[in-house]
């Protein structure tokens, strides 16, 4: 970790790089986040619709459980995890190829310190854009189940609307983003970790993949429920 | 010139160089041969400083590396250039982007300026037209002349050849040995290659060091090897039956 903390050899490729990352983690997700983000919000409506059968709650509960279970908990950590899955892996046999085919030692005998190099943009990149990839997940989820509600007759568009804008505790958007900043953190560290220290050749870096994706879940299931219980509670 | 002293290593209990001593010289191809397992690309990479030596001494012209904390060794690693086995080339970047990143790096050259010297580097290893080209596209004597040209680039002082003609065949091989040998000539550089093919011993080595069991078990010139009696030697250098008879009949 203290090799990833030096000052760069030249700001400007670190720069290049971060910007690289940037857009690899922010708009090389937003297809996966999109499509994740709209069903699970449809799935959380017409579940919860169906679940309601107390004919004395209102139906914009629909609306508020949605907007709640979204900001909360589906969009920072199920996004995460669908995160590590995607990014995750991709930074782990990224970095493990580059160590099998000696592109790492090119890179020391250059006298490039490889480790920041290679690790310090992705983890800025990823704490920088996760939040907001997690943002438009909130809203595509929302506006999903608002889409499926409607859609399929179960919630009206008024009720849902006037659910989603009851009792709103606009706390809830800053604890997401504090928990997707851990987990950003959390996915290239572990990751970066796990393709750093491959040693072998092709097999090895797809177990190096399947390390950082189950490390980094199990991380970010662990540190979900420390944070919620140290903020919320 | 490249001098190393006593130098040792173990990796898990494993002794792998003992007590490895000998000299370099300035535009010279120096070659380490062995077989398999004998120690030269641990020794190789402990005098770039990839592997940490447990004892011993390194010096590069009169300065000591070993012992030099990992900033204390900035200034030496812009002097040493390396082409790997496999090329090592950057996938995510073309050929000319990979010859130019140590200029990128270390260099305030102007982007014209470290065109013209990637330009200069490529033509000198015979490439041309090859510069928006990926590592994916290339074979793999074009991948180890962009490692070439890649390694020249910032002008070393120490060019590390590590197997540059494993996976090639014979007549490219000739090519890339007789490329490493001009360059060290022209730009006076001070030349080791790690390699067991003995072509490139018969063809380039100014110097012969033979590293057999982790220990300098011979040294010499070429003619020194064709009359030399150390029987790991001969048994290495003409293993085969052709050898074996070029040997017998004088013919080298």
């Amino acid at each position: 970790m203290k090799d990833l903390i030096i000052k760069p050899e030249k700001f400007s490729i670190y720069w290049k790089q971060l910007i690289r990352e940037l857009d690899n983690f922010g708009y090389g997700s937003l297809g996966i986040v999109a499509l994740t983000s709209v069903f699970m919000g449809a799935v959380i409506t017409i579940q919860t619709v169906y679940n309601l059968v107390n004919p004395l709650v209102p139906l914009s509960a629909v609306g508020i459980v949605a907007r709640d279970s979204i900001i909360l908990e589906f969009s920072p950590t199920m996004m995460s995890l669908v995160l590590a899955g995607k990014i995750g892996s991709s930074i782990a046999s990224e970095i493990g190829t580059m160590r099998v085919t000696e592109q790492i030692d090119a890179l020391e005998i250059m006298g490039i310190n490889s480790s920041a190099y290679l690790v310090l943009p992705k983890i800025l990149a990823a704490m920088f854009i996760f939040p907001f990839v997690v943002l438009i997940s909130m809203f595509l989820g929302i506006a999903g189940g608002w889409i499926a509600g409607v859609l399929a007759g179960v919630v009206s568009s008024a009720d849902y609307v006037k659910g989603i804008q009851d009792s709103f505790v606009p706390f809830n958007i800053v604890f997401a983003l504090i928990k997707t900043i851990t987990f950003a953190y959390i996915i290239t560290t572990v990751s970066a970790y796990h393709g750093y220290h491959t040693e072998g050749g092709a097999l090895e870096v797809g177990q190096s993949s399947t390390s950082a994706v189950v490390y980094s879940s199990i991380l970010i299931l662990i540190f979900d429920y420390l944070l919620t219980q140290l903020i919320l509670t | 010139m490249i001098e190393i002293k006593e130098i040792s290593k173990s990796f898990n209990g494993r002794q792998i160089l003992k007590g490895v001593s000998t000299t370099f010289e300035t535009g010279h191809v120096n070659l380490v041969i062995g077989g398999s397992g004998s120690g030269k690309t641990v020794l190789m990479k402990s005098m770039v400083g990839l592997v940490e030596i447990d004892g011993g001494e390194i010096w590069y012209d009169e300065k000591i590396f070993s012992n030099l904390e990992r900033k204390e060794r900035k200034p030496f690693r812009q002097e040493i250039g390396m082409v790997f086995q496999g090329g090592a080339l950057f996938d995510s970047l073309n050929v000319e982007k990979n010859v130019m990143f140590p200029l990128n790096m270390f260099t305030k050259m102007s982007l014209e300026e470290k065109r013209e010297r990637v330009h200069f580097c490529l033509k000198r290893v015979n490439l041309v037209n090859v510069e928006k080209l990926t590592p994916s596209e290339l074979s793999g004597g074009m991948k180890k002349r962009v490692a070439i040209a890649r390694a020249i680039a910032p002008s070393p002082k120490y060019l590390f050849c590590d197997e540059p003609n494993s996976g090639l065949d014979p007549q490219t091989s000739i090519v890339i040995d007789n490329l490493i040998k001009e360059i060290t000539e022209e730009f006076n550089i001070t030349t080791i290659v790690n390699t067991h093919d003995m072509n490139s011993v018969l063809e380039i080595g100014d110097k012969i060091l033979y590293v057999h069991k982790g220990e300098k078990w011979w040294e010499g010139t070429i003619e020194d090897i064709l009359k030399t009696d150390n029987k790991e030697l001969n048994d290495f250098i003409f293993a085969s039956k052709l050898a074996k008879n070029i040997k017998k009949t004088g013919l080298i």
